[in-house]
């Protein structure tokens, strides 16, 4: 039984200038304890997927559309766009069994409240504890995290640690309910990168302690082949490819994730030169009737103009939309 | 290629910045940026310059072009514009030319900055960025200088209608491009590249380091390219030079640093850096806590609290910057005999 099933969900955004279609049409699972890569450039709609999830989606202007998100647990499934995201049903689940870490830990924290009271927020709201057990339970959490002398740390503000020190306050945080689905919103790219490794290793013990599924956005591969079981690739609110983590890259399918792959240079490979991708991902406002990528896709047919290709399996477990399969 | 000519030679480099405090707004603590930097760039090489945030890379390359007054040290610059009759170039230190002379330096010492969309002045048009320059250094006017700027557009990808318009109209790769033809108006020697590619999406990066290799080679350019992603400065460097704590601690070749560090803050860098391959598995060297805060540096060699070889003597002496042989640098008491990580490759 997976944990989040996603069906043809649909998140558009109805500005003054028009419609962005900025999730349109996207399905995917998330299995219990694992971790789900999702990989896209700015604007591909990786991030209003996780928002989506979360309730988050502000609206006006946002709005869900159309599509099922239905979350699983004790037997039950429960369809999270037939919630309202300001109930009390949804305020249960979300930050509670659900969790979520922002890409920049400085904005997300709250400058004028200490780690302690930002982490015990949370556990009072959903656990019912007292103050002094929730105190206990903060400085427990950032042990759990590796910050050093945690009963000095819990009584910090946010501007006395850190970046790489907030992000682990906020994996604690996200942490501290024991949430089933922790969705992960490029927690590392602003950190450096041996910040960065003490992250993603924290995230990969933390996940198996707290056996808790992880959505991990990013749009590092790098990162990706170091942390997902599997991945799916998003290209203008749509996924274009769906599989196990080595399948995406050693049986790269679809043009534009073969792109990504051949645009960018690794340590551990010597390139003469980089295969860029050409162009640019197009005007919101104006996608292409057809494929989204056929003006950049080096294979492009006619039928690519016209018809919009759909999500298939090619192997198992492995799904491209594109007309060359 | 590079040939084996220098062009730039920096010695003792020190760039300091003053923290004031109190009413008085005395001077209380120095925080130094760059503390005795030393390296040399040949003529049409590029030359990485790598470190994580608050190593001083951009410091360093800010100072090398004087828009940061230096505090102690010399850039000496082998300038051609300035050759005397006869002469093949002419050497002047930057760092203590007397302003009149600086401006004729520009010519041939220009710079890239990271940030597409706050290094371009957004009520100009593109054709009066790029064209600034040239104005500012009355080379060429009128008929003349709409020209140069048409080829420039055309040299770095943009169409010559685009001079008319603004720099909104662009997308972040484009805007690039026009920070690319502003640097390259002059014709100059020397392009200090700052992050050149990090605020763009991967597949647009690309096209942007594509570009400034052929432009190299077109233009015979020489690059100083400072970045915190290590495999971009791998794919485009010839040497590389590793910061930390405003010094280099390694520099050398690019496939001598890689497959053979001598330096362990280097080999715990690489170790970190995520590679874009599943099966790709090496020992990853977790640095403990974070990098010393640069006003109050750690005592005797600046990387020991977090250096998993340190001995004694780490603590107290301050290793010096020393050439293992083959223009291999390295800044540590051991890189003798430690027998350190490379990069594995696939």
């Amino acid at each position: 039984m997976p944990l989040i099933e996603v069906r043809g969900l649909k998140t558009y955004f109805y500005t003054e200038d028009g419609v962005v279609r900025a999730v349109n049409g996207v399905n995917f699972v998330i299995e219990p304890e694992k971790t789900l890569g999702v990989v896209g450039e700015s604007g591909c709609g990786k991030s209003v997927t996780a928002f989506s999830i979360m309730g988050l989606v502000q609206s006006p202007p946002g709005k869900i559309d159309a599509g099922e998100i239905i979350y699983h647990r004790n037997g039950n499934a429960t369809d999270l766009t037939q919630l309202n995201t300001k109930g009390r049903e949804y305020r249960a689940i979300r930050g509670n069994e659900i969790a979520m870490i922002f890409q920049e830990p400085m904005t997300s924290l709250n400058p004028v409240y200490t780690i302690g009271n930002q982490i015990m927020e949370a556990i009072i709201l959903h656990q019912r504890v007292g103050k002094k057990k929730a105190h206990k339970k903060a400085t427990e959490m950032l042990r759990a995290v590796g910050i050093p002398i945690p009963e000095q740390r819990v009584d910090e503000y946010p501007h006395q640690l850190s970046g790489g020190m907030r992000q682990r306050a906020m994996i604690a945080m996200a942490l501290s309910c024991n949430p089933a689905l922790l969705i992960a919103d490029e927690p590392t790219t602003a950190l450096d990168v041996t910040i960065e490794a003490q992250v993603l290793e924290l995230m990969n013990t933390l996940r198996k302690e707290f056996n808790a599924a992880i959505q991990f956005i990013t749009h590092d591969l790098g990162v990706i082949a170091h942390m997902a079981d599997d991945v799916v690739v998003m290209y203008l609110g749509k996924i274009v490819e769906s599989a196990s983590v080595k399948d995406i890259f050693h049986n790269t399918k679809h043009p534009y994730t073969q792109g990504l792959m051949n645009s960018i240079p690794s340590l551990a490979t010597t390139k003469e030169r980089l295969i860029p991708i050409k162009g640019v991902v197009p005007d919101p406002f104006d996608v292409p009737p057809g494929c989204g990528f056929e003006p950049r896709c080096p294979h492009a047919m006619d039928v690519c103009k016209e018809q919009i290709p759909m999500l298939k399996e090619v192997s198992s477990g492995h799904q491209v939309s594109c007309f060359l399969y | 290629m590079s040939s084996e000519k220098i062009l730039l030679e920096v010695r003792g480099l020190k760039k300091y910045f003053p923290v004031r405090a109190g009413i008085l707004r005395r001077v209380v603590a120095q925080v130094k940026a760059v503390d005795g930097v030393d390296m040399y760039i040949k003529e049409r090489e590029t030359l990485g310059l790598v470190g994580e945030s608050g190593c001083g890379k951009t410091t360093a390359g800010r100072s090398i072009l004087r828009l940061l007054e230096p505090t102690a040290g010399e850039v000496l610059f082998r300038s051609k514009k300035l050759a005397e009759a006869g002469g093949e170039y002419m050497e002047v230190d930057v760092a203590a030319a007397p302003r009149k002379l600086l401006k004729s330096l520009r010519r041939d010492m220009q710079i890239i900055f990271q940030d597409p969309y706050s290094s371009l002045n957004p009520r100009m048009t593109v054709g009066a960025i790029v064209g600034e320059p040239l104005l500012v250094h009355g080379i060429s006017q009128g008929r003349e200088r709409e020209e140069r700027v048409r080829e420039l557009l055309g040299s770095v990808g943009l169409k010559p209608d685009h001079m008319q318009r603004y720099p909104h109209e662009f997308s972040g790769g484009q805007r690039q491009r026009i920070g690319v033809a502003r640097a390259l108006a002059l014709d100059p020697q020397l392009v200090v590249a700052d992050e050149p590619v990090s605020a763009l999406d991967v597949s647009i990066q690309a096209q942007v380091l594509n570009l400034l290799e052929s432009l190299q080679e077109e233009f015979g350019l020489t690059y100083l390219f400072v970045a915190h992603d290590l495999s971009v400065v791998k794919h485009i460097s010839d040497r590389v030079a590793v910061m930390y704590l405003g010094r280099i601690v390694e520099l050398a070749e690019t496939e001598a640093l890689f497959s053979n560090p001598k330096h362990p803050y280097t080999e715990a860098l690489m170790s970190a850096v995520p590679v874009p391959d599943p099966d790709y598995n090496v020992e990853r060297i977790l640095l403990a806590g974070d990098v010393p805060s640069p006003v109050n540096p750690p005592s005797g060699c600046y990387f020991h609290p977090r250096c998993r070889y340190r001995k004694e003597v780490c603590e107290t002496d301050s290793p010096t910057y020393r050439d293992l042989g083959g223009e291999h640098f390295v800044t540590c008491h051991f890189a003798d005999t430690l027998n350190l990580q490379p990069v594995r490759t696939i």
